[in-house]
């Protein structure tokens, strides 16, 4: 049997859709509240960029630690710079650097890197993270906005002097 | 002056307080506000202490302890992460027995974990999950995930090396996830990285929105308790004969058995933080991952999972996989459907034992086969495939045939049978949970457990 729309029943179906309004507002706002703010500063802001030093400073084929930035700067055997992230790609531990080992290996599930940051063992599933490196003047500056993801290490990830 | 002392008094006792006779104990726990919660009687039969084991009482007293200690640790803490360590320092030094309240909030916590994964258990095998029980059943596994959010948001807010890392695993966990990892880990991390907001937010949850939560869903839970007629009769009343259940008033017989074990409890949990401290490590530090890094114990199951499988497996589609089965459990058809006395008949406790040691005995085997053998060969060889669709077939399979040979061997009913099935699941779960808290060292290798 249909009931006839009368006005009193449109008002009453009306209620209903106000109130579903309403409880969408409420989830909007509680997940706007929710929603990751990103704290850090914008791409370029001199604060992002951290100068690492003159070329000469760092040796071929040693890494050096940047605590304030969570790099990595290492020195290639052909003296090309890559600057690492220093958190492991697996579940996000810091991984430290092994010198008499040559590698980096993270102290949570055993990944190691070599020091293009390529994956020697798993779990990790990729190569660490980079962040751009610029060499103005004979100094190495890296831009520690945003980490960039790679699936493998290839030379024009390398900044040359 | 007696007169006025006397009309104040009635006007908040109506009824005289002590309780003699059976009629006035009747009229006690229906009148009475803190009561009146409970039927008036109970079947003698539900009332031995090992038919129940006082689990969900337990889980209640546990409940009302955390709330109380956790107000007094508001009180001292202090949610940013420049003070939050300090605040805990602080806790335990400058506070009358704070740390013994720290510890009794925390050995709780772990506790109620346990307590609530029995209490499924001995609901699981006394069949308490049929008829007017299919929803609690459903509630109840709600309120588990209540209690493990609590226990897990807490993990976060002393702000400690155990703290930081463990979050930051379990947090990393959920980038694995397809299409919505990234962002799920952002929300759950409230940013890229755990920080100040990070802790703010675990802080509100913890101390507002689940604990409210889990206090609703307890009251909806004993509520479907009571409307299904108190806690499975472990003596089903027998159709054919005439003889009527017998009953007992609830006050005193129940509520002073109640009040036994929880005293009992609470003295237990009193002793136990006076000789045990709660553990905190010195403050975090993300530039330093501890060696081994590992999440809280009762998310360590899932960990050794992640060694053993791909991520996007060990992540989601086994754990979905358990889930969807346990949810499944009340909605599966049963012919009959058992209940009563524990693993419901003495072929349901054979199947029962012979799933549980089976569970143990395959997940070491399986550990032992991947770590020492496969981990050497198939390294970063097609993980999808080695490392997840063809694991998950063979065991599967082995499942599948494991029920096939219980059916064939002891011709067990559909009841027993996936008792069984769920036996040995929880079998697997605590066998991986042992082996990562006491059997995973240094870059969580394989050692004995005094190596660690």
């Amino acid at each position: 049997m249909n009931t006839p729309q009368t006005r009193r029943s449109f008002l009453g179906k009306l209620w209903f859709l106000l109130g579903g309004v309403a409880l969408a507002e409420a989830f909007w706002l509680a997940g706007d509240f929710l929603r990751p703010r990103n704290r850090r500063t914008r791409r370029g802001t001199p604060s992002s960029i951290i100068v690492a030093g003159p070329v000469e400073r760092f040796e071929t084929g040693t890494v050096t630690a940047f605590r304030e930035g969570k790099f990595y700067l290492a020195r290639l055997d052909d003296g090309g710079f890559l600057a690492l992230h220093r958190e492991c790609t697996h579940l996000g531990c810091t991984v430290p650097w092994r010198q008499d080992e040559g590698r980096f290996v993270c102290p949570c599930h055993a990944s190691s890197f070599d020091i293009h940051g390529d994956v020697l063992s798993a779990p990790a599933p990729r190569p660490l993270d980079l962040f751009s490196v610029r060499i103005e003047n004979g100094i190495v500056k890296v831009d520690t906005t945003s980490p960039l993801k790679r699936n493998v290490f290839d030379a024009s990830q390398v900044a040359r002097p | 002056m007696a007169g006025i002392v006397t009309r104040i008094w009635r006007s908040i006792f109506t009824r005289p307080i002590k309780v003699e006779g059976e009629r006035d104990q009747r009229r006690a726990v229906r009148e009475w506000l803190a009561l009146h919660a409970r039927p008036v009687r109970v079947r003698e039969s539900t009332l031995p202490f090992t038919h129940t084991f006082g689990l969900g009482g337990m889980s209640m007293v546990l409940v009302i302890l955390l709330m109380a200690t956790g107000v007094l640790l508001m009180l001292a803490y202090e949610p940013t992460p420049a003070t939050a360590y300090r605040s805990i320092e602080a806790l335990q030094q400058d506070y009358l027995f704070g740390g013994l309240v720290r510890n009794v909030h925390h050995w709780s916590a772990n506790l109620l974990v346990a307590v609530a994964l029995l209490h499924m258990l001995r609901t699981l095998v006394t069949g308490g999950f049929h008829g007017l029980r299919r929803f609690n059943w459903v509630i109840g596994l709600s309120l588990l995930a209540g209690i493990l959010a609590a226990n897990f948001s807490g993990y976060l807010l002393p702000w400690d090396q155990l703290s930081y890392w463990a979050v930051t695993i379990c947090t990393g966990m959920l980038g694995y996830i397809p299409l919505a990892g990234p962002w799920l880990q952002g929300l759950m991390r409230s940013g890229q990285e755990i920080g100040a907001s990070t802790l703010v937010m675990y802080y509100a949850f913890h101390t507002t929105v689940i604990p409210v939560t889990v206090l609703v869903f307890m009251a909806f839970h004993f509520w479907r308790v009571r409307k299904a007629g108190g806690v499975v009769d472990p003596v089903p009343p027998d159709p054919d004969s005439d003889a009527q259940p017998g009953y007992v008033s609830t006050l005193p017989n129940l509520l002073m058995r109640e009040l036994a074990v929880g005293l009992a409890l609470v003295a237990a949990v009193l002793v136990f933080s006076v000789l045990v401290e709660a553990p905190l490590a010195g403050p975090a530090n993300p530039g330093m991952s501890p060696n081994p890094a590992k999440a809280p114990w009762y998310f360590l199951g899932f960990q050794e999972l992640q060694l053993h499988f791909d991520p996007l497996f060990s992540i989601l589609i086994v754990p979905i996989l358990g889930a969807v089965f346990f949810l499944a459990i009340p909605y599966i058809r049963y012919a009959p459907e058992l209940s009563g006395p524990w693993f419901l008949s003495p072929t349901g406790r054979k199947t029962a034992a012979i799933a549980a040691i089976a569970g143990a005995v395959a997940t070491t085997a399986m550990v032992l086969v991947d770590e020492l053998w496969l981990h050497s060969i198939s390294d970063s060889v097609a993980p999808v495939l080695l490392r997840g669709l063809l694991p998950l077939a063979i065991i599967c399979a082995g499942i599948a045939g494991f029920r096939f040979y219980l059916v064939r061997r002891h011709s067990p009913a559909g009841a027993e049978q996936v008792q069984a099935m769920a036996v040995l699941l929880l079998s697997c779960l605590v066998t991986l949970t042992i082996i990562g808290v006491w059997f995973r060292g240094a870059g969580m290798a394989l050692v004995w457990p005094w190596q660690i």
